[in-house]
């Protein structure tokens, strides 16, 4: 055995430490626990060297490009930031009475507004790996962060706090693979899933072929992945389309389209209203009032009050049908019985002074000759009613 | 076989060099190396293609030409990694194990001082390091990632452009053998 050590020694120790980190693996997957000690020392060691990094950055950065390089370029960049954040929290909050849209104002701002208890924290990293969509923030189990609390801005939700350390916390943003929201969309009210593709889009799942979007639709938090309150924006529709399963919905967060570098943590969440939308929902439709009645039409219809109207609201398909009744009766076939066919061909009747099948049904009205009425329905007496035909 | 490739074929494992760096190297640059990787995306966001620890652990194991100390090297920077992204500990881990241990079985052979061969492996380990991930996240966990080959390809192509003048200032911190 120590022989056939000794010669494949370098193969045996690939083995072990492959072994070993299956093993590993294993348990996290199976204990659905994480290995809680490794990861605190490597982000104990990591985090002060970030944090010394990042002042460092902040106190020179900000002199150079501030004071030296671009004084007057720095100082309109700051000027059209505040502008375009002024703006943003305008639409947001329906408030015209936002004076400073500093961001860290403006996060603020917004903390006061929201109902649900929140806490201000700072990126300071994003974590290892290629495309990597998860960024570390300055605020820890100490400040009362825990795992699974939403992130969010005034822009939208960020991400979900996926690991809590006292110092530091691991938020997975929204469009990382395997990210899920709860959804709604804000006109119909549609509800769906927001999955993270690992692109700056997301996508939306279990919305059916026969569901209304539209591009440009904002969608909110539903508030039923128990994690993001229910109100929160999330983001437009930028495409949908009917797939086979459902409808296919591509959606652009409104929080993470650039770089993020503060966001609220959600400490504890109220669920909150979805505003309504701002346009009516379809501004093409619109109830006209009745048209004027046709030439010839006014002998057909019934002279009481109920028969004007329904005569006035009658459609290009009733005219039709009754014109197709008249020349039945005329032939003396019921329409829609079995039985011998009219001939369509001749032409119907003139009209007399009957009264039109259409108020049949309706009170005070006079039934035609032979037209059909609701069973059970009670022929009026005067002046010489006819017995209705049994369906 | 021309003097070209008998310079690089070395003529066999005794013939190879084994190159040696202080102790505070070997947790120095892999430092640097994964806090470029947290730190650096944050304000230049295309520099997050770059695999600098997957870099390191190449050039270590290259230059140690040892397969175990490739793999231990491999494992330590690979389990750093994986402390500081969403995964469970393991998957750069193991990925980064082989990484080390292959190239490290492969420096034994060639002469891994000559750039075009450096450039060479950087990609093709590049490459190795995203589908032995890819593979493990399938295989072993069932997540659904999506192996996006053509941006593995020039992620790797960029990542061995960088892999080329980043060994060079590496070879500077080697110690010379009395």
């Amino acid at each position: 055995m120590e022989t056939f050590l000794s010669r494949y020694r370098n193969l045996s120790v690939l083995l072990a430490l492959i072994v070993g980190q299956l093993l590993l693996l294993a348990y996290q997957v199976k204990a659905r626990e994480d290995v809680r000690l490794i990861r605190l020392w490597a982000v104990t060691a990591v985090t002060p060297l970030a944090r010394g990094i990042e002042w460092v950055r902040g106190g020179t950065g900000g002199f150079f490009t501030g004071y030296i390089f671009l004084r007057d370029v720095q100082a309109e960049n700051q000027r059209l930031r505040q502008e375009v954040g002024q703006m943003k929290l305008r639409n947001q909050f329906l408030t015209a009475e936002l004076t400073t849209a500093d961001r860290a104002k403006a996060l603020l701002e917004f903390r006061s507004r929201i109902p649900s208890k929140t806490l201000p924290a700072r990126v300071i990293g994003t974590g290892t790996g290629a495309n990597s969509r998860v960024v570390f923030v300055d605020r820890g189990s100490n400040d009362g962060v825990k795992r699974g609390m939403a992130a969010i801005t005034p822009d939208g939700i960020v991400g979900k706090v996926v690991a809590a350390y006292p110092m530091a916390s691991l938020v997975q943003l929204i469009t990382e693979q395997g990210s899920v929201a709860g959804v709604v969309s804000q006109k119909n009210h549609v509800r769906g899933t927001l999955k993270g593709q690992g692109t700056t889009n997301c996508i939306v799942d279990y919305v059916q072929n026969e569901d209304k979007l539209e591009p440009g639709e904002w969608f909110y938090t539903s508030g039923a992945d128990r994690i993001f309150p229910r109100g929160l924006p999330v983001g437009q529709v930028k495409m949908v389309r009917e797939g086979r399963g459902g409808k296919e919905v591509v959606v652009t967060p409104s929080a993470v389209t650039g770089s993020v570098e503060e966001m609220l943590i959600v400490i504890d969440g109220v669920q909150g209203l979805i505003p309504e939308p701002e346009t009516p929902a379809s501004p093409q439709i619109s109830i006209l009032p009745a048209p004027p009645p046709m030439p010839g039409e006014d002998q057909r219809v019934a002279p009481s009050a109920a028969g004007e109207a329904a005569g006035a609201m009658q459609t290009d398909a009733d005219k039709l049908r009754d014109k197709y009744r008249r020349i039945g009766e005329s032939q003396g076939v019921d329409i829609g019985s079995p039985g011998p066919l009219a001939d369509f061909n001749r032409n119907p009747p003139a009209q007399s002074a009957q009264p039109a099948p259409n108020a049949a049904t309706t009170p005070g009205a006079q039934p035609p000759a032979g037209a059909r009425t609701a069973p059970g329905a009670q022929p009026p007496a005067a002046p010489k009613p006819q017995e209705p035909r049994k369906q | 076989m021309t003097e070209y490739d008998d310079r690089i074929l070395q003529a066999g494992p005794r013939k190879a060099k084994i190159s040696h760096f202080r102790p505070a190297a070997y947790i120095i640059i892999p430092l640097i190396a994964i806090l470029f990787q947290v730190y650096v995306p944050r304000f230049v966001d295309f520099l997050s293609y770059l695999e600098l620890p997957l870099l390191v652990v190449v050039y270590f194991s290259l230059m140690r030409r040892q397969p175990v100390a490739g793999a231990v090297i491999g494992t330590v920077i690979g389990l750093v990694q994986d402390s500081l992204s969403q995964h469970p500990l393991g998957m750069f881990g193991i990925a980064k194990t082989l990484v080390g241990y292959f190239s490290a079985s492969i420096s034994m052979r060639f002469d891994v001082e000559n750039n075009a061969l450096r450039f060479i492996l950087s990609f093709f380990f590049f490459l190795f390091h995203q589908v032995a991930f890819w593979v493990f996240a399938r295989g072993l966990l069932g997540q659904n990632l999506e192996l996006q080959i053509p941006q593995s390809i020039i992620f790797a192509f960029l990542n061995a452009v960088v892999a080329v003048p980043l060994f060079l200032i590496m070879d500077k911190l080697r110690v010379e053998e009395q």
